[in-house]
């Protein structure tokens, strides 16, 4: 099978984009959902040629396509994937499917919402796949919008400040970041990653002011501290896929971008930042898990349990090794996975329940024995115990870590204690002890399709804890020419810009 | 044979796989023997093993069985690989020997509870674990049965989780645990950094790269040691984690994974003898230890908690031999413990079942003519332990002693000191409960001996708690022959010496044992008076051993409380008003700033494109909202 005959990246991206739009015109709400599971999973199973027909130690981008689109401005439509964005194309479609069957029971204006899903995954695919900045930002700004809408209709009773503040916030940075691309065309005469890759080095300090305008717009996205105070917000108030989506898979793309662009375009830049960097990464692990044991709402601990352990990936990023950022890339998938299993959980009791604080609850694991199981194992996931994906990564993380910087691993290894402190407390608080208030004796457990929601990300879970090299070994060759790249570019040249064309 | 050693962790992983996927179709009992089956088959390999193992050359005794690749990262490659050789092959036995008679007991005494099913499940899980752990060939799947076991232990002290001291008893020994597994997965790293490997055996051969930073490196594995093995400062969690079915205190927190801590020591123990600090902070951890957990088991009235802090006392004994370089003298108490402290566990728990839960030995009194053959083996299971010859734990603490006194004598005295005490508070837990007479006559009523599911098991081990010793008798120790080739190149000098001083030696801890004996059985038996009078003669300390030296209070009020508060001042003050407050006064002086001036027009291409972008976008949203 001639697989360049087929343009699949496109079809996988357009996929969802395709099934939106008839999810417009089809009648009847049953329907439209089962249109989109079909939508979602159909693009799924695409996704997974990605991965059956890889070639396997090739560093560079597979199925490229590439076309002029705006010749005039030197826009071009120019996909690819390497090993550092195949894993999150197929972490964004794995999670497309399970996020609308657990939207199965949306009343309120369902249509308008499947689109907007949908709509989503095709902006997200977009962000992973695309080697222009100019295609890349406007998938990027096209993430925005369904979520805002997302959090802003089907949110929590203060949806509306937090769907403001989320967009205010992510505005901030990416408009930040269209100047930098810009601003790049002007000293690069190319929109093209690849072209900028190759081109000549920046000056130091330019290389500098371009890193930081770009690593701000990723920094909020992911976010790190001191930028994260969005992101409870947008959480808390989120509903349940929309959160699922966010952290998922939204929030790699500040970790993506830091990882595809910051490192290889401003590498003299990235090392100098190293410290700042890897400084706010620790402080980030520590604070938010501090911050997630003193959260009342579950969703709240969850939410804050994100950052910490974002804070982990970008301590992997510039940790600037193969270990590291392995790891790190690795860390992603399994950050969306689990993080994403964690809010499914909290979406699931909320369903129940109709609340969601810890002392709202006690000994559900009695009343609620599969929901139990399955909250355990995920937990257990993304306390990093070893087995299970969470450790793989972050032991990886941790390896490259104290290579570059004993210190910071010892600092960043302590957040391994707390996270284990909040997320076992949360078990304790939820699931153990007396099943004493009586409006608890009466919660359903998991039905059929829940079961299948969280026992795919259990399969996922299982399958990355103890298969990894499965991952690894499309993950390395790109992250060791990544390193490599970085190492020899790190040195600043001096050269003058070229002038626009 | 051996190239089928895999065998050992597939019959567990396969008895807890049918167990949870059939298991609510099943009656108890055939859950149970399941289970109980699987560990036994994985006994039967382990025992293929060491006949495997018995029929090569001392030197070639090792072998090394790659199942799958599992991570690779550059230079960094944890393989999923068994090691099998003298070492692992001892613990293997004991894990899985003593694992099946405990399933076997836990037939007999979780019959009625609401959740056998899982309680199963969870135990194949602890052996699948354990077994991952001592079968490792290197440091990454170490830590990963390192990990599953603590996960074992959590689930199953929290097991009666609607207990809410048993819930909290599970997470307090998790995360102390992970204090713990913090050292180790430094030390991890720290190895990886300085050599390029993490299996044990390339590790060993280039162990000079480590030279530089022994050290540190041994600090941190100590640290997880004293954290698995319940040593000083990690302890606190094993009283709190009687909470748990007995059952699961005899295997996981006596006889198997509290030793774990021993066991890398062990495995290790070339990176520790890089180290002649570290080596003499762990035999005094060991030591003082040893002592201190006696103090407190002298102090307890609960039957279970004194077993507890026995058992930390051990461990103590295990980690002096250990750090004077008497490896296998450490392996050889581990042993010979697993049989009687199991014993004693399944013994208590017997006296629990039939007490209807009741554990203070304060409301007991004259079992021994209701419970004959659960007193028996009790009673040669605390001779064991108060390491009165001919039993199992006299010649292994012994061989500790002996070894001590060779590195430094006031370890071997504050041990010798510690073994009076060991006597005493052995013989009391024997007195009290099962001599004399019954001081509750209601409970006493009713109590009955147990069915035979579960004193089969107990006399079995009791063999054991009685034979053991004949393993490592002094000058012709089996165990020692059998482990040589594992510590050939580490034991220079320590375990060997010997002579008439041994004689004397072991003949002044023969007395010791009997003295404290003794006292126990005047102070219980005769002047019934004077354990009240010498209390009150201790004066404060006796506060501080009632109060197990406050050290619980000192770790809350010192680490978990500040933390706690200042988790919550970030939450409260820091997240909400300093960073939002931040990000709101910003947005206000923006906003007042920018009122008038016409930001958009930048004159950027790009941004007007994007502008006419987002306005279709939002266009048609707002259109889909008002449809």
């Amino acid at each position: 099978m001639s697989l360049n005959a087929i343009p699949l990246l496109s079809v996988i991206m357009f996929l969802p984009l395709l099934g939106a739009l008839i999810v417009l015109i089809l009648p009847g709400e049953e329907n439209q959902k089962w249109w989109s599971l079909l939508v979602t999973t159909v693009t799924f199973l695409l996704s997974l040629a990605l991965f059956f027909y890889w070639k396997d130690g090739e560093a560079g981008f597979q199925f490229v396509e590439r076309y002029a689109w705006i010749p005039q401005l030197g826009i071009d439509y120019h996909l690819g994937v390497d090993g550092i964005s195949l894993f999150l194309v197929l972490l964004t479609t794995f999670l497309g499917p399970l996020t609308i069957l657990f939207s199965w029971d949306i009343k309120d204006r369902l249509k308008t919402y499947l689109f907007l899903m949908l709509l989503q995954e095709t902006g997200v695919i977009g962000v992973f796949v695309s080697l222009d900045m100019v295609l890349f930002y406007l998938f990027w700004e096209l993430t925005l919008i369904p979520m805002y809408f997302l959090i802003g209709l089907w949110g929590g009773p203060r949806r509306v400040y937090a769907a403001v503040k989320f967009f205010i916030y992510t505005m901030l940075g990416s408009t930040l970041m269209i100047i930098a691309i810009l601003a790049l065309r002007y000293f690069y005469g190319s929109f093209d990653f690849v072209d900028l890759l190759n081109g000549k080095g920046l000056p130091a300090t330019v290389q500098l002011a371009f890193f930081i305008a770009f690593a701000l717009a990723f920094a909020i996205k992911v976010p790190l501290f001191p930028f994260h105070t969005w992101l409870p917000d947008a959480h808390v108030q989120a509903p349940t896929a929309g959160s699922v989506v966010l952290a998922g898979v939204l929030l790699k793309m500040g970790t993506y971008g830091l990882v595809r662009f910051c490192l290889p375009l401003f590498p003299a830049a990235t090392k100098q930042m190293v410290p700042v960097m890897m400084t706010l990464a620790i402080v980030g692990i520590l604070y938010a898990a501090l911050v997630a044991l003193r959260q009342k709402d579950l969703k709240g601990l969850v939410a804050y349990s994100s950052i910490a352990h974002l804070g982990f990936v970008v301590l992997g990023i510039f940790a600037l090794n193969p270990s590291g950022i392995s790891g790190a890339v690795l860390q992603m998938v399994n950050h969306g996975v689990s993080t994403g299993g964690l809010f499914f959980l909290v979406g699931m009791l909320y369903h129940r329940a109709h609340r969601r604080m810890l002392d709202d609850f006690g000994g559900l694991w009695k009343q609620l024995p599969i929901f139990g199981a399955f909250f355990l194992v995920i937990m257990l996931s993304s306390a990093g115990l070893p087995g299970l994906n969470g450790f793989v990564g972050e032991f990886n993380i941790l390896i490259g870590a104290f290579k570059a910087n004993k210190i910071a691993a010892l600092f960043a290894t302590a957040g391994i204690i707390f996270a284990a402190w909040y997320l076992l407390y949360a078990f304790r608080q939820v699931m153990e002890g007396p099943l004493d208030k009586p409006e608890n004796k009466l919660l359903p457990d998991l039905n059929a399709r829940e079961i299948i929601i969280l026992a795919s990300l259990v399969a996922v879970i299982l399958l990355i804890g103890l298969f990894p090299n499965i991952f690894f070994a499309k993950i390395n060759p790109s992250v060791l020419e990544l390193v490599h790249f970085v190492k020899i570019h790190a040195a600043p040249v001096l050269i003058t810009p070229l002038p626009t064309q | 044979m051996l190239n089928y050693a895999w065998l050992i962790l597939l019959f567990p992983l396969l008895g807890l796989l049918t167990n949870l996927i059939f298991g609510r179709w099943l009656r108890d009992e055939l859950i149970g023997w399941i289970a109980s089956t699987a560990v036994f088959l994985s006994f039967l390999v382990v025992i293929g093993l060491f006949i495997a193992l018995l029929g090569l050359p001392a030197g070639e005794r090792q072998y090394q069985l790659l199942l799958w690749h599992w991570m690779r990262v550059d230079l960094f490659r944890a393989d999923v690989k068994l090691l099998i050789d003298p070492l692992s092959v001892v613990m293997g036995l004991v894990v899985t020997g003593i694992g099946f008679l405990i399933h076997v007991y836990a037939i007999g005494y979780m019959k009625g509870d609401q959740r056998v099913q899982r309680f199963f499940v969870f135990m194949n899980f602890f052996i699948l674990a354990m077994l991952t752990l001592v079968f490792a060939n290197n440091f990454i799947l170490l830590y990963v049965g390192w990990e599953g076991v603590g996960l074992a232990s959590y689930l199953l002290i929290g097991f009666w989780f609607e207990k809410p001291s048993a819930a909290e008893a599970g997470k307090k020994a998790f995360l102390v645990n992970r204090v713990g597994d913090f050292g180790m997965a430094l030390a991890i790293m720290w190895i990886f950094k300085l050599s390029g490997r993490v299996e044990f055996l390339d590790i060993a051969k280039n162990i000079q790269a480590l030279a530089p930073e022994a050290t540190a490196i041994t600090l941190l594995l100590l640290l997880a040691v004293t954290g698995k093995s319940a040593q000083i400062p990690l302890y606190i969690w094993l009283p709190d984690a009687m909470e748990g079915p007995t059952p699961v205190s005899a295997l996981i927190h006596a006889a198997t994974m509290v030793t774990a801590g021993v066991y890398l020591i062990a495995r290790t123990a070339a990176i520790f003898m890089l180290s002649p600090f570290t080596m003499t902070l762990v035999a005094t951890i060991g030591v003082v230890t040893a002592f201190f957990a006696a103090t407190m088991a002298m102090a307890q009235v609960d039957l279970k908690r004194i077993l507890a802090y026995s058992t930390i006392s051990q461990i103590g004994y295990m980690v002096l031999g250990v750090g004077v370089g008497a490896f296998s003298a450490g392996i050889f108490h581990l042993v010979t413990h697993a049989f009687f402290k199991a014993l004693l566990f399944l013994g208590a728990g017997a006296v629990m079942h039939a007490f209807h839960g009741e554990l203070d030995i304060r409301k007991m009194g004259g079992l021994r003519r209701k419970m004959p053959q659960t007193f028996w083996t009790f009673a040669i299971a605390a001779a064991a332990l108060a390491g009165l010859p001919p039993f199992a734990g006299f010649f292994s603490k012994d061989e500790i002693l002996w070894s001590a006194w060779l590195h430094s004598p006031w370890m071997w005295a504050l041990g010798l000191l510690t073994a009076f005490m060991t006597a005493y508070y052995s013989t009391r837990a024997v007195v009290v409960p099962f001599m004399g007479k019954p001081r509750d006559k209601h409970l006493y009523e009713h109590a009955h001996e147990v069915s035979s599911v579960m004193t089969i098991p107990l006399w079995l081990l009791a063999a054991g708690a009685l034979f053991g010793g004949l393993l490592g008798l002094p000058h012709i120790s089996l165990i020692g022959h059998w482990l040589e080739p594992v510590f050939a190149s580490v034991s220079a000098g320590g375990e060997a010496a010997g002579g008439s001083l041994e004689w004397i030696f072991m003949g002044i801890s023969a007395l010791v044992v009997l003295a404290g004996i003794g006292t126990a059985y005047y102070a219980y038996m005769v002047n019934t008076a004077f354990p009240q009078q010498f209390r009150r003669s201790l004066g404060f300390i006796d506060n501080l051993v009632q109060h197990k030296w406050y050290v619980d209070e000192l770790y809350m009020a010192v680490i978990v409380h500040p933390l706690w508060d200042l988790g919550g001042w970030f939450a409260d003050v820091f997240d909400r008003k300093v960073i939002d407050g931040a990000v709101n006064g910003l947005a206000w002086v923006t906003d007042e700033i920018g009122g008038g001036v016409r930001k958009l027009q930048t004159g950027l291409v790009g941004w007007y494109a994007f502008s006419l972008f987002l306005g279709a976008v939002l266009l048609l949203g707002y259109f889909m909202l008002i449809w």
